[in-house]
């Protein structure tokens, strides 16, 4: 058995080190580290309520609204601020809008890169797709920026600016769009819609979001190979027999996302292989393999302790590891769409569990759904109507928490207030749960599990690109995980 | 020019900012300026072991380093052994690694307001002991020292913002690339001056309500934020309201007020951000470069000069009160 250090991972947020064990050239154990501490759990502390909502946006530069979106939901419920229907409809949109954008980010700048990978060199589709999708020089990186751009007005629309918006507040939204901006709004909608028919999908969104099973998915590509990326992506994936790789058994877990008049859009809960309701009153985290010292037992986050320690013996990681009744789970766009029923998400998942193929695919079906329903909740804004009900004012003593789903998956904030300050905060991120340590029993982490079984080298003695695919598959913010 | 793009302590969002430049696709613009990344951790396909040889290369002298951008903090804890951050895959702490790089570096820039002071990284009691290339909060020295000159002669160039607008990074790299900047093109703090020699209030399209301090007291009200929600656009160096963000946006038109955050100690305000400290009912942080007492006299006289108008639609978040005479819709 030999050990290889993979490291420094860049094509993910933040800064990410996997250590492989190898024997006979694939990989029979990997242990993943968050090489970085940043402290925001102790930053907090004795800060007023709402400054929470200035700060921890800051945790992420890819998933800001997301952090913000779970803070002002803690508060919220802690006052019992209820926004009125436009400040729900903004709040889904800027949600939407920055997991529309970070999809499209992971798909063209972080993960088909990969492809471009010399190792492929001999693929038939290899130069077609390095030429296409080779990092900074691809012929989709400037296509795919400016179309990038263009459709981040939303945010300087609905949130001032993105990353680092201050507009999600537990009363609801601090941009009210009138009439005119709504306009501008639907218009800046429908120039995003048709750059991902024309570019990524060779398709209408309705038709990519209704394929309901993998054979129909096969056989779209073979009709639009080369007239869109998905289709070139579904190709190759069956090529390289992706849904082999990255095989994840573990549960998956879902918030839930965007309130909608009746229900959610995408509904809340737990996949085994059949639905379970999610309690997050079974989420504990567990610092056995983490650099963080004090009680030794798995704790819930109400009650969970920061204490970094370096030099911890058999510690790893920067990342707790946390875990739903004691299980592994995966979190994530595909978790989210199977939990919400799609069919080809389940089908995804039906032979081979969570894969590589079932990851990216879900990815882009998700954009497929978000951004027409992103148009319909900007016809039912009402301009001259409240987007923001000032809340009840704060308690003086709370213990809150606010569960909501980033692009990368379940994220949520627990916060104790006493005497008016913050007295805990702690923050579970998506890929915490994705990226976490072993725990006291030993159990791995989704994706340290996923990478066993990989092919570990590539002809010349580098790392395999398989590896690659598998880690980028889950879509890491390790700076999210570092808080 | 060869650009090395390293990131530490912060979030990655002048990253995420920066990709989203509207002067034209990023990629584009930087091959049409000439500015090669020789490696970036967001954009670059080398990974691993031909990241790491790239920054050996560059530490070595093997391999021109024009410019050295870091973005996030530089973490010196814990005990001084930068070990809160140890670059994946080189059990080496990413202020060794800075140490080794900006010396050999023609200009050092500093990304955001993380590099440049802290930031938001530093903030609280600063457990991980977070300071700036070349300032530590409003300290000059930082990680580098007072007296650090990159190759250029120049000291660290300090793009600060939490985030950065996408332009600040593009534009400083293209006056840098053509040789362009010089230490007059510098403010006190370092910053490029084509930005921070602007003021936040600058084009604020809230500009009546300030003029009559006519306030706004709710998130999304349309009054100004100056008096109760902690606004401070008329004391941050930065061109926010006029070079919009995101297609025309800025915190000020997004409802939420300036935090000041190109600013170093922004982080820790003492008070809640969103609310304005005031002392006998009058905001403790005025323009430092009037009278206070002229600040006062012409608020009071504004205040008593308010139009209805103008009170009103302060206090509401769509317009309800309109300039000139109007035909009552009713009577069509």
């Amino acid at each position: 058995m030999t050990r290889r250090v993979v490291g420094p991972f860049n094509r993910v947020e933040g800064d990410l080190e996997i250590s492989l064990d190898v024997s006979d050239g694939y990989v029979t154990a990997a242990y993943v580290n968050a090489p970085m501490y940043r402290g925001f759990e102790q930053m907090l502390l004795d800060k007023v309520p709402a400054d929470a909502l200035v700060l921890v946006p800051r945790i992420c530069g890819i998933c800001s609204v997301a952090q913000s979106a779970a803070a002002a939901r803690a508060l919220a419920s802690a006052c019992g601020a209820e926004p009125p229907p436009n400040g729900r409809l903004a709040a889904n949109l800027t949600q939407a809008a920055e997991n529309a954008a970070d999809h499209l980010t992971h798909f063209y700048l972080f993960f088909m890169p990969d492809f471009a990978n010399a190792a492929y060199r001999d693929r038939p589709w290899y130069e077609a797709i390095a030429n296409r999708f080779r990092a900074i020089h691809g012929t989709a990186a400037a296509e795919v920026l400016a179309g990038r751009a263009a459709f981040m007005r939303v945010m300087g629309l609905l949130a001032g600016k993105w990353p680092h918006t201050l507009s999600l507040q537990p009363g609801g939204s601090s941009r009210p769009l009138q009439a005119s901006e709504k306009i501008r709004l639907f218009r800046t909608l429908r120039e995003f819609r048709e750059f991902l028919e024309r570019v990524v999908y060779g398709d209408t969104l309705e038709n990519i979001a209704s394929l309901a099973t993998c054979d129909e998915l096969a056989a779209w590509a073979e009709a639009h190979a080369d007239r869109a990326d998905f289709a070139r992506f579904v190709r190759i994936a069956a090529d390289l027999r992706l849904h082999e790789l990255g095989r994840n058994q573990t549960v998956m877990m879902s918030a839930g996302a965007y309130q909608q008049e009746a229900g959610m859009l995408f509904a809340r809960g737990v996949w085994s292989g059949q639905e379970e309701p999610l309690d997050p009153a079974t989420i504990k985290e567990d610092i056995r393999f983490s650099h963080y010292g004090g009680d030794a037992r798995a704790r819930s986050p109400e009650e969970g302790e920061t204490l970094p320690q370096m030099g911890k013996e058999g510690a790893y990681s920067w990342c707790k590891a946390p875990r739903l009744g004691g299980r592994v789970a995966e979190t994530g766009a595909l978790a989210r769409q199977v939990i919400a029923r799609h069919p080809l998400a389940r089908d995804l998942v039906s032979r081979d569990g969570g894969n590589v193929t079932a990851r990216v695919v879900a990815r882009l079906l998700e954009l497929a759904r978000l951004v027409p329903a992103m148009e319909s909740w900007t016809q039912q804004l009402r301009p001259g109507e409240p987007y923001h009900i000032p809340p009840p004012p704060m308690p003086d003593s709370a213990d809150t928490f606010g569960l909501i789903e980033a692009a990368r998956g379940t994220l949520g904030h627990w916060m104790s207030i006493r005497r008016g300050r913050l007295r805990n905060y702690q923050i579970i991120a998506p890929t915490t749960w994705n990226f976490s340590p072993r725990d006291a029993n030993g159990t791995p982490g989704a994706v340290e599990q996923a990478l066993v079984g990989t092919p570990a080298h590539d002809t010349e003695g580098g790392i395999a690109p398989a590896v690659y695919h598998v880690v980028r598959s889950f879509d890491p913010c390790m700076v999210c995980t570092v808080h | 020019m060869n650009v090395l793009w390293l990131q530490s302590g912060g979030c990655g969002g002048c990253t995420l900012s920066w990709i989203g430049s509207e002067i034209g696709p990023l990629v584009r613009t930087l091959a049409d300026e000439n500015i090669r990344l020789l490696w970036h951790p967001s954009l670059s396909q080398a990974t691993g072991d031909e990241a790491v040889a790239i920054w050996d290369d560059c530490a070595q002298g093997r391999v021109p380093l024009d410019v050295l951008c870091l973005e996030g903090a530089v973490l010196r804890g814990p005990n001084g052994t930068g070990r809160f951050h140890v670059v994946a895959g080189t059990d080496t702490s990413m202020m060794e690694w800075v140490r080794r790089l900006a010396p050999r570096a023609r200009h050092v820039v500093a990304v955001g307001t993380c590099a440049t002071y802290g930031g938001v990284t530093s903030a609280g009691a600063n457990v991980t002991d977070a300071c700036g290339l070349q300032y530590d909060g409003t300290v000059p020295g930082g990680l580098l020292g007072v007296d650090f000159r990159s190759g250029s002669g120049l000291p660290v160039i300090n793009i600060a913002g939490c985030p950065t607008h996408p332009d600040w990074i593009t534009e400083t790299l293209i006056a840098l690339a053509r040789e362009q900047l010089t230490a007059g093109d510098l403010d006190e703090r370092g910053r490029p001056r084509f930005y921070a020699d602007h003021l936040v209030h600058h084009g604020c399209r809230r500009n009546e309500y300030y003029e009559y301090k006519a306030s706004a007291e709710q998130p999304g009200d349309q009054g100004c934020m100056m008096e109760h929600m902690g606004c401070k656009g008329t004391q941050a160096h930065a061109d926010c309201n006029l070079r919009p963000w995101n297609g025309g946006g800025s915190c000020l038109t997004g409802g939420y007020p300036c935090i000041r955050c190109t600013e170093p100690g922004f982080e820790e305000p003492g008070h809640p951000f969103a609310t304005t400290p005031k002392l006998a009912g009058i905001p403790v942080g005025l323009p430092s470069d009037m009278p206070k007492a002229w600040f006062v006299a012409l608020a009071a006289l504004a205040k008593s000069a308010t139009p209805a108008r103008v009170r009103e639609n302060a206090r509401a978040d769509h317009p309800v009160r309109f300039y000139g005479k109007r035909r009552d819709p009713s009577k069509s």
